[in-house]
């Protein structure tokens, strides 16, 4: 019943979006996106290390449990590419397996967090009253609290629990502010035509928030979780350094460091392949959402800058190839003048 | 405006008492004090066990609502409870808050100026070669964790102190134990202390404070009010500083408010990094023996000091701001 209107406002909607040009609009996002050089080395660096966190064990001589006896504190070799640690354990194998881990943990996390984020950040801000008053206290107290206190509070009761738990936990203590940026956008869309048409027509509350509210942030939720695997990678490797993370015989790359710490100028070998690898792997997740940034979200200052290099591109080819005018990129003039 | 800031102050009272009575259910139910008590040896008769921590307030069979309002009773009189070895916590909080607060607010004050003054900076250098470094810079150094950060600092200062063969840098605790010399050495060498970890807090804010101020500025600068302030003609670096960085920095105390949770992680960092006898190494010491009250002790601290930060941040916004300082 409701949805031969929904679906017309729906395509006027996605009309909008695309922008005037013939191209659409994922493949300008995807223009944008290549056009920066450092979000694209970011992306491969990104590919890269998730290949070697999942294929390493594979090309790996030994397992990350295994025991060398022969070769206790040996520098990087042809038999152990990383070297070994202080019983013999093949430092390639730990830091693969630490990264993988670290990965897995940054990539659940991010999707978590953004999920539960969207959702009560968009419910508080349409419902308003109550619903708004409520979320938003709790938001303001886990804010007043740091989630590396109450995770380090809480480790003691997951000693022994699988490491899904600290996902949980990290995940559940992540989502504040991004709640809150959801909840202002969604208080500014909520007085929007489309938002009101659907409400007048007798949407359910439920289907707006998810066909009208959640896809106009979508851009800003997919920013925001890009960055945030990062930030999840770095909770994850503080806390497990500090002994309320990963627990051994697990390893990720916090506890990697930790263990590597102390012998960081005799065998620098244990500490610096995991603490470069965390590193890299956070600067290239920068990077892309950095990237992602300039590409999704075009009033941002930088976008503005990267548009008018298009546009004159897209001049200089028009002018070239002799063709009409019709693919002016919008927004030129949204971000401040140089 | 004072009203503005009393209904502020208000909710944020509110808030702490409740973040407050959160930690101390936190800890009481996920630390086990008990344990401790039994790891001892000889391993103490599980009556006077009992009998401690009755004393301490911490036994797990007497209800939680019970040992809360003990707690709030004693803390009324300004008690904050026993530690698990019978000391009182007050004692152990004032030797180790200072010690703290040193590294937290020297860190911030500097990471702050400085990170706003560089981010205003490059603004009005847009796209120049010195604006691309700093960005450059503060990407890679938002891209290091913190105690990263600090690890590299150590290794750093090693490298130095073993190739010139002197101890330039000392930063093995907040100073150097058994020194022997007048008020002026001891100074010195808590300064040198000083040095790195207020350098790792220090980056840390600059690198996330010049991108963001970086923003703000660049919306500013393009205003149109800035140009008019220029066209009746104001100079630029007066019109800059009296009408663009003050409007520049309203959502800077936002940010700064939320950036402080950040901030106090980084710094309880640091100070264990650099095995400084500071709050963050009384945590995790406390979380390790079961230590409720103390850990409630930090919660306490952990608390208050974002709620300063929050309430100053509140009182730059309607300084700043005069539409929230007349409403």
């Amino acid at each position: 019943m409701t949805a031969a209107p929904e679906a017309v406002l729906a395509d006027q909607e996605s009309g909008a979006a695309a922008g005037p040009g013939p191209a659409g609009r994922g493949r300008v996002i995807l223009r944008r996106f290549l056009s920066n050089k450092g979000s694209v080395v970011g992306a491969i660096v990104v590919v890269l290390l998730f290949l070697l966190a999942f294929l390493g064990p594979v090309i790996s001589k030994y397992s990350y449990t295994e025991v060398d006896f022969s070769a206790l504190r040996e520098a990087p070799s042809a038999q152990h590419w990383f070297g070994t640690d202080r019983i013999g354990h093949d430092e390639f194998a730990l830091v693969v397996r630490g990264l993988q881990k670290s990965l897995l943990i940054g990539l659940l996390v991010a999707f978590f967090s953004t999920v539960l984020a969207s959702i009560v950040g968009a419910c508080a801000g349409y419902f308003g009253g109550w619903a708004d008053r409520v979320s938003m206290f709790f938001v303001d107290l886990l804010l007043t609290l740091p989630s590396f206190l109450i995770i380090a509070i809480m480790s003691p009761l997951f000693k022994n629990s699988s490491w899904l738990i600290f996902v949980v936990l990290l995940a559940v203590f992540g989502w504040m502010i991004t709640a809150r940026v959801v909840r202002s956008m969604t208080l500014s869309l909520k007085n929007q035509e489309f938002v009101r048409a659907a409400k007048f027509m007798g949407v359910h509350p439920m289907r707006i928030i998810v066909r009208h509210i959640l896809p106009n942030v979508a851009s800003f939720l997919i920013i925001d979780a890009t960055v945030a695997v990062g930030g999840a990678v770095i909770a994850e490797a503080s806390l497990s350094y500090f002994g309320f993370g990963v627990q051994p015989p697990d390893v990720s790359l916090g506890t990697l460091i930790s263990d590597g710490t102390s012998a960081a100028t005799t065998y620098p070998w244990l500490f610096w392949f995991s603490a470069v690898m965390l590193v890299v792997f956070v600067l290239a997740v920068n990077l892309m959402g950095d990237g992602l940034r300039d590409a999704l979200d075009p009033t941002s200052d930088r976008v503005s800058r990267k548009q008018r290099r298009i546009a004159a591109r897209q001049a200089a080819e028009r002018r070239a190839k002799a063709a009409n005018g019709a693919t002016t990129t919008p927004n030129t003039t949204a971000g401040s003048p140089a | 405006m004072l009203g503005y800031l009393a209904k502020r102050l208000g909710y944020y009272v509110v808030m702490l008492l409740v973040a407050v009575g959160l930690s101390y259910a936190l800890a009481s139910t996920s630390l086990n004090p008990r344990a401790n008590f039994e790891g001892r040896s000889p391993r103490p008769s599980p009556a006077s066990v009992t009998r401690q921590l009755d004393d301490l307030g911490v036994n797990p069979d007497t209800p939680l609502a019970d040992r809360f309002g003990t707690w709030v009773g004693h803390l009324a009189h300004g008690n904050l409870g026993q530690t698990i070895n019978n000391t009182p916590v007050t004692d152990e909080f004032k030797n180790r808050v200072l010690i703290s607060l040193r590294l937290l607010v020297v860190g911030t004050i500097l990471g702050t100026v400085c990170g706003i003054l560089l981010g205003a900076w490059t603004a009005t250098r847009q796209y120049k070669f010195s604006d691309r470094a700093a960005a450059g810079l503060s990407f890679l150094v938002m891209s290091i964790p913190t105690f990263v950060l600090a690890l590299f600092a150590t290794i750093f200062a090693t490298g130095l102190n073993t190739w010139t063969g002197h101890q330039i840098i000392n930063f093995t605790g907040q100073s150097t134990p058994g020194l022997s010399g007048g008020f002026f050495t001891h100074l010195g060498d808590s300064l040198v202390h000083l040095i790195l970890p207020t350098l790792t807090i220090g980056l840390m804010l600059i690198a996330s404070y010049s991108r963001y101020q970086r923003n703000t500025m660049l919306d500013v600068l393009g205003s149109d009010y800035l140009r008019t302030a220029r066209a009746k003609g104001l100079p630029y670096r007066k019109a800059l500083f009296k009408h663009g960085l003050r409007t520049a920095l309203i959502p800077m105390s936002t940010f700064f408010a939320y950036g402080f949770l950040g901030l106090l992680t980084g710094a309880t960092f640091t100070e264990l990094i650099f095995g400084w006898h500071g709050m963050g190494e009384w945590l995790v010491n406390s979380i390790n023996q079961n230590d409720v009250n103390s850990v409630v002790a930090y919660s306490l601290f952990a608390a208050v000091m974002v709620l300063i930060a929050g309430f100053l941040s509140d009182i730059l916004h309607a300084a700043l701001d005069p539409r929230v300082r007349h409403a």
